[in-house]
């Protein structure tokens, strides 16, 4: 068995609704996220389309996350989910710097790493991941892409030619695929991503990575000099952007 | 970035989530550069040592495995402190998973500590007689001192997989393509030399001329090299659109070409004049101040080189 994920890009509408279910299932902090669904917008005005992309871990069959882990808290589950034990990790943020996909983020509450399990504990229990549960188009697919006659292989099948993964020059043999996607939706340096210009918001960064008061030094020295309350506004830099933003209406 | 060259294909992300941003950042680079130091000292020292006699170069033999010391001792502290669950740090050694090159370089390097902290007792014991005389421990370090030349080869040996598994560690950082190279292990190996041979340059005052002449021509030799792979990454690297568009933050008007230019005159192009000029009428201000410089370069060049490739966007 070896699960696999596609997302077929012609019917996803951008509605986000796979991120918040997963972030409700998985309980994945504020400025932190498994899935995340990109909008670009491509051509110029009047004639502009926007396409909406779903990213979550690609659960890579060679996963450098894996190679990299020096205390294989990242491994493999027997049904090809490349699966993470948050006790063991030690913080090093190896991962990080090896998945090709940013899919791994610091839980800054925890201070561990984190990742798309494709709900792995759903799925032990028969169910299906909860972005596939709520997406309202089933632009989400999911399945054993071992069984030719699983849902997902006859849609593979289906769309031979015009099935894609993202960045396969780095070898890592991803399980997840995309149906209808281009290279300005798939391939982040064939877009533009402007620093502060963004619907909604202007984070295009996050200021620190996990608890930023989250070393050796701070565990000795906070009991005496305390630190700043540690909340979901902090670490994601949204409380110096509200002091910039009151500033200009002053 | 790629540029859009026809307003159908122009693409702008006009929403997204927060994105990492420098994730290993200047802790890692002073862990790289004190690693340096802790390496390089010995694998240079040990040279020094195996071509000329104590008297011509007097400190070696002591202060060689105490600077290696502290600069390893530096060098593990912020690798502690830079991880987010620092008392897991024994998983490593528990749990260990040996693919991964920080593992094995963990293992490494707690060995190769350990290695110089005996050198280090047993070259300060030596030096200084009357310190802790009546000490048993220190006694029976004193009575076993030859073991200090014993250990010297497989120290050495040692160092050199230490020294370069950081370069494996960034070819396994698989999303970050700059370090994907072979080159990243030239480098961290004339890294080490260089930090290695500006060092002892900074304490060779009390050596005879010829080595201290040929310790400031390993520093010179060394930047030269070095300086010459970096100037073959930025002028002539065309490999993919990842490792370009990581280049474009050094080449000019990119947010870390100050900082790479900088660490290249400060680093390499000084500390390489000051050597050539003033080697042969041994003028030790000069030479000193060459090795001052080139620790300070060495640095800012690794801090650049470690963060550029942490500024692309990857998802």
């Amino acid at each position: 068995m070896k699960l696999g994920f596609l997302v077929d890009l012609n019917l996803c509408m951008g509605c986000k609704g796979c991120e918040i279910a997963c972030k409700v299932e998985n309980e994945v902090p504020l400025a932190s996220w498994r899935l995340k669904v990109k909008y670009v917008d491509i051509g110029v005005f009047p004639d502009t389309s926007r396409s909406f992309t779903p990213m979550r871990c690609n659960h890579c069959e060679d996963a450098p996350c894996e190679k990299i882990c020096p205390v294989s808290a990242l491994h493999y589950l027997p049904n090809g989910i490349v699966n993470i034990d948050s006790s063991r990790c030690i913080g090093c943020a190896g991962c990080i710097m090896a998945c090709p996909y940013d899919a791994i983020y610091m839980n800054p509450e925890t201070n561990t790493a984190d990742k798309c399990t494709y709900c792995a504990h759903r799925v032990e229990g028969g169910m299906m991941p909860a972005c596939v549960v709520a997406c309202p188009v089933e632009a989400n697919i999911f399945g054993d892409i071992d069984n030719k006659d699983s849902h997902i292989s006859r849609y593979i099948m289906e769309h031979q030619g015009g099935v894609q993964v993202r960045k396969p020059e780095k070898h890592t043999n991803p399980k997840h695929y995309y149906v209808g996607g281009g290279n300005q939706t798939l391939n982040p340096l064939a877009h533009q991503r402007i620093e502060g210009y963004s619907l909604f918001t202007n984070i295009t960064h996050l200021d620190t990575v996990g608890d930023p008061n989250h070393s050796m030094l701070d565990r000795f020295l906070t009991p005496i000099f305390g630190h700043d309350h540690l909340d979901n506004t902090g670490f994601a830099g949204m409380e110096s952007n509200k002091k910039d933003s009151n500033k200009g209406e002053h | 970035m790629v540029e859009s060259t026809v307003a159908a294909t122009h693409a702008v992300v006009s929403f997204d989530v927060a994105l990492n941003g420098i994730v290993w950042g200047w802790m890692i680079t002073l862990n790289m550069w004190a690693k340096s130091i802790g390496t390089g000292v010995i694998m240079v020292g040990a040279y020094m040592l195996y071509k000329y006699s104590k008297d011509k170069i007097p400190n070696v033999r002591w202060l060689m495995p105490i600077i290696s010391f502290v600069a390893l001792n530096v060098f593990l502290l912020f690798t502690l402190l830079d991880l987010h669950q620092p008392l897991r740090m024994v998983n490593i050694f528990f749990h260990p998973h040996f693919t991964s090159a920080i593992t094995v370089g963990a293992w490494m390097a707690s060995l190769f500590t350990g290695l110089v902290t005996l050198l280090a007792a047993i070259g300060l014991l030596d030096y200084m007689p009357n310190l802790l005389r009546s000490n048993k421990t220190a006694k029976k370090v004193r009575a076993n001192s030859g073991l200090y030349e014993k250990l010297l080869p497989y120290i050495v040996f040692l160092a050199l997989p230490v020294t370069m598994y950081t370069a494996i560690i960034m070819a396994q950082s698989s999303a970050r393509g700059l370090w994907e190279a072979p080159i990243e292990m030239a480098q961290m190996m004339l890294a080490a030399i260089m930090a290695g041979s500006a060092t002892l340059l900074i304490v060779a005052e009390s050596w005879g001329k010829e080595p201290r002449a040929r310790i400031a021509m390993i520093l010179a030799v060394t930047v030269a090299i070095s300086f010459t792979l970096y100037m073959g990454e930025y002028f002539f690297s065309f490999k993919n659109s990842e490792v370009e568009a990581t280049l474009a933050f050094i080449h000019l008007g990119g947010s870390y070409s100050f900082e790479f230019w900088f660490a290249m005159i400060v680093g390499y192009i000084i500390p390489f004049a000051l050597v050539t000029t003033s080697v042969k009428e041994d003028n030790y201000t000069l030479l000193r101040f060459a090795g001052i410089l080139a620790l300070i370069g060495l640095y800012f060049a690794k801090d650049v080189w470690l963060k550029i490739p942490q500024l692309l966007p990857l998802s």
